[in-house]
């Protein structure tokens, strides 16, 4: 089945009072077939990304805003201290590279660091102000003590009697719907 | 297999032997400790403590003189202070070196002590790290305006211009640009990154509307999502392996602008590492004068514990102790190189016109921290805040005995001169003390100044601790899953 493009609802969501159950229900959905589901805990629960098959490519680009950072910095001083305004400091080559080797360190860092924040910004679509979860009043305690499954309405397999009557079988402390 | 103790894994996966060493109060779940902390930020200011409205007043008047000081310094010229030719550097850069030293423990606990998979971090990393940005902020201050034109100040950074100039980077003053512009916008990158899931914390928990507004727009729709988690984590990780190198980089490189001097006093290899070690010693005893009166103020002996304030001890002796080698490889050094400029230097620390500045700093950076060797004075408040005015004054000291005492009287006697600061320079020094705390109190009025999400973790009955094993997907299938490694922002 096709995912619809105007569904009514956003999807199911269960709530648990217990982030085991929080696991062992992401281990049942994704064991189920179910593929469009999402997590959500007030803390990190590393448990989930093995279950949900969780991997990101951050790293990869931390390392290539890293390499781009060092590029730039000796690019920038060799330009400026080779090409365009070479200054004789004590007699020193122009191309006094170990006295380069700090601020080349430091725009690698630099670098690095704004790929890394706001690389995991872009990922993870933030800033996203509305969300079809906010709806739900007790959504609120997802960062408090409470933990949350969400089936989507876009899975392929979603058809809401069946999800609900599974999530049920999980004994979540509450199903809602997520209005769209 | 899961009774066996393992030694490298944190004391919160073996039994506790004495409740003393717990790094939460007992009692507390998940919701108990996010109502403590996130209560703080979100009762009405009726309720805020006094000893907040008592520090605020004080830091207001901090405030205002720094205002007026640089109002001062700005309309009448850099000669309001009392550097001049020889010691043409004092307090600007004493207290430029002095506040940098003192960022560096914020990162030295959110980075390294990340890295190095301590937990007892967690409650005191994110006043540490703000106490960092601020810390950075009063530094930054300084060289900017010993410019004497600080308008001017974007000259130091390499841009295209009608002058047709380019900074000269063979300078470790310009290196000092890009290392200190690093570390403050990494920091400040480190330190917001780490507060979104408790922004949003606070969003979900506030009823005023204009705060549940002002929280919304500044958790920018976090939900902790296990997907936005586990991104979220790597680039903490990733951060803290950044921040490590760049925040021995920054004081190393501040060591550089003497080091690569020729002064007397200041052309030693010694240099950075007893730099850093000097900065991590200053920041970890700023981090204990605030979190002694921010802990009681707040009530907070649950999350900063004993446990806490005994270990910040001991860093502060084991940085002591480094710092203290420092000062015996300059005398001997001093000694060892046969130079009559470096050997009359020593002699002029001992028995100059500064010697009790000398000997002051010995006192209070080398001698008051070793109380630390007697147990029961690593838990005394008292004494710890007695220790660590003391090291903060013993850092000041550093800085003015390594600055003034070696310009003041370098090869030629005949450009031999004295150094006194003015009451501009004292009234700066003091506004930016001032400002610190100012910036500080309301970060902790309005900001969760605990991190919420780290502290859950490491709740012993939230249900999420005990069966640890590694993360990243046991081949074998372990039945147990690994709800979360040991460390927290990882």
């Amino acid at each position: 089945m096709a995912a619809k493009t105007h569904s009514p609802i956003h999807g199911l969501l269960a709530e648990f009072d217990k982030p085991e159950a929080l696991v062992e229900a992401a281990r049942q959905a994704r064991a189920a077939g179910y593929t469009k589901v999402e997590a959500f805990s007030p803390m990190p629960i590393h448990a989930l990304d093995g279950v949900l098959g969780l991997k990101n490519r951050l790293p990869f680009f931390v390392l290539a805003g890293g390499i781009t950072g060092m590029l730039t910095g000796a690019a920038l001083q060799y330009w400026t201290s080779v090409i365009e305004y070479p200054t004789d400091i004590g007699g020193r080559p122009w191309l006094s590279w170990p006295a380069f080797v700090v601020p080349m360190f430091e725009t690698t860092i630099l670098f690095a660091a704004l790929t890394a924040v706001f690389g995991m910004l872009i990922m993870n679509g933030l800033p996203q102000p509305y969300h079809p979860l906010f709806h739900v009043k007790r959504f609120a305690e997802a960062t408090r003590s409470r933990f949350f499954f969400l089936i989507e309405a876009e899975d392929p397999k979603f058809d809401l009697p069946s999800v609900r009557e599974f999530l049920a079988r999980q004994k979540p402390t509450s199903i809602e719907e997520v209005p769209n | 297999m899961e009774s066996l103790p393992d030694p490298t894994r944190p004391m919160k996966d073996h039994p506790q032997p004495d409740a003393r060493d717990a790094l939460v109060g007992p009692g507390h779940t998940i919701a108990s400790i996010t109502d403590k902390i996130s209560e703080i930020v979100l009762s009405p200011l009726a309720k805020t403590p006094l000893g907040w409205h008592a520090m605020m007043g004080i830091a207001s008047v901090g405030v205002i003189m720094l205002v007026a000081s640089i109002t001062n310094l700005v309309i009448t010229g850099v000669g309001v202070w009392g550097n001049n030719v020889p010691v043409g550097w004092a307090f600007d850069i004493i207290n430029f070196v002095w506040w940098i030293g003192i960022g560096h423990a914020g990162t030295l606990i959110s980075a390294v002590l990340l890295l190095l998979r301590q937990e007892w971090r967690t409650s005191i990393n994110r006043f540490a790290e703000a106490m960092t940005i601020f810390a950075v902020a009063c530094a930054g201050m300084y060289p900017l305006l010993h410019t004497g034109r600080p308008w001017l100040a974007y000259w130091l950074l390499p841009y295209p211009n009608t002058m047709g100039m380019w900074p000269q980077f063979r300078s470790p003053l310009v290196w000092d640009v890009f290392a200190v512009s690093t570390y403050a916008t990494v920091s400040l990158l480190f330190w917001y990154t780490g507060m979104i899931p408790d922004l949003a914390t606070l969003r979900d928990q506030a009823k005023n509307k204009i705060a549940k507004l002002a929280y919304g727009m500044l958790s920018m729709g976090w939900r902790g999502a296990a997907s936005h988690w586990n991104r979220f984590e790597t680039a903490s990780v990733l951060l803290a392996g950044l921040s490590t190198p760049l925040v021995l980089s920054v004081h190393s490189v501040v060591s550089f602008d003497f080091a690569t001097g020729i002064v007397p006093g200041w052309h030693t290899t010694v240099f950075p590492p007893y730099f850093v070690a000097g900065a991590i010693f200053a920041g970890f005893a700023m981090v204990l004068t605030l979190a002694l009166p921010i802990r009681s103020f707040y009530g907070l002996k649950d999350f900063i514990t004993e446990k806490h304030l005994d270990n910040m001890a001991k860093v502060l002796l084991a940085t002591g102790l480094i710092v203290t080698y420092g000062y015996a490889m300059e005398a001997f050094a001093a000694w060892y190189s046969g130079s009559v400029y470096e050997a009359y230097l020593l002699q002029n620390r001992l028995s100059g016109p500064y010697w009790m500045f000398y000997w002051a700093l010995i006192l209070t950076n080398c001698l008051v921290p070793q109380i630390f060797w007697y147990a029961p004075a690593r838990r005394n408040v008292w004494i710890l805040f007695g220790v660590s005015m003391s090291v903060n004054i013993g850092m000041w000291l550093e800085r003015f005995v390594i600055i003034v005492q070696s310009l003041h009287r370098d090869f030629l006697p005949s450009s031999w001169g004295m150094y006194s600061p003015t009451i501009w320079d004292w009234g700066m020094y003091l506004g930016t003390i001032g400002f610190f705390l100012f910036n500080f109190f309301l970060f902790v009025r309005f900001l969760p100044m605990i991190a919420i999400f780290e502290m859950r973790l490491l709740v012993p009955k939230s249900g999420v601790t005990g069966k640890d094993a590694p993360h990243h997907g046991t081949a074998h299938g372990a039945p147990a899953p690994a709800l979360h490694d040991h460390v927290g922002r990882s």
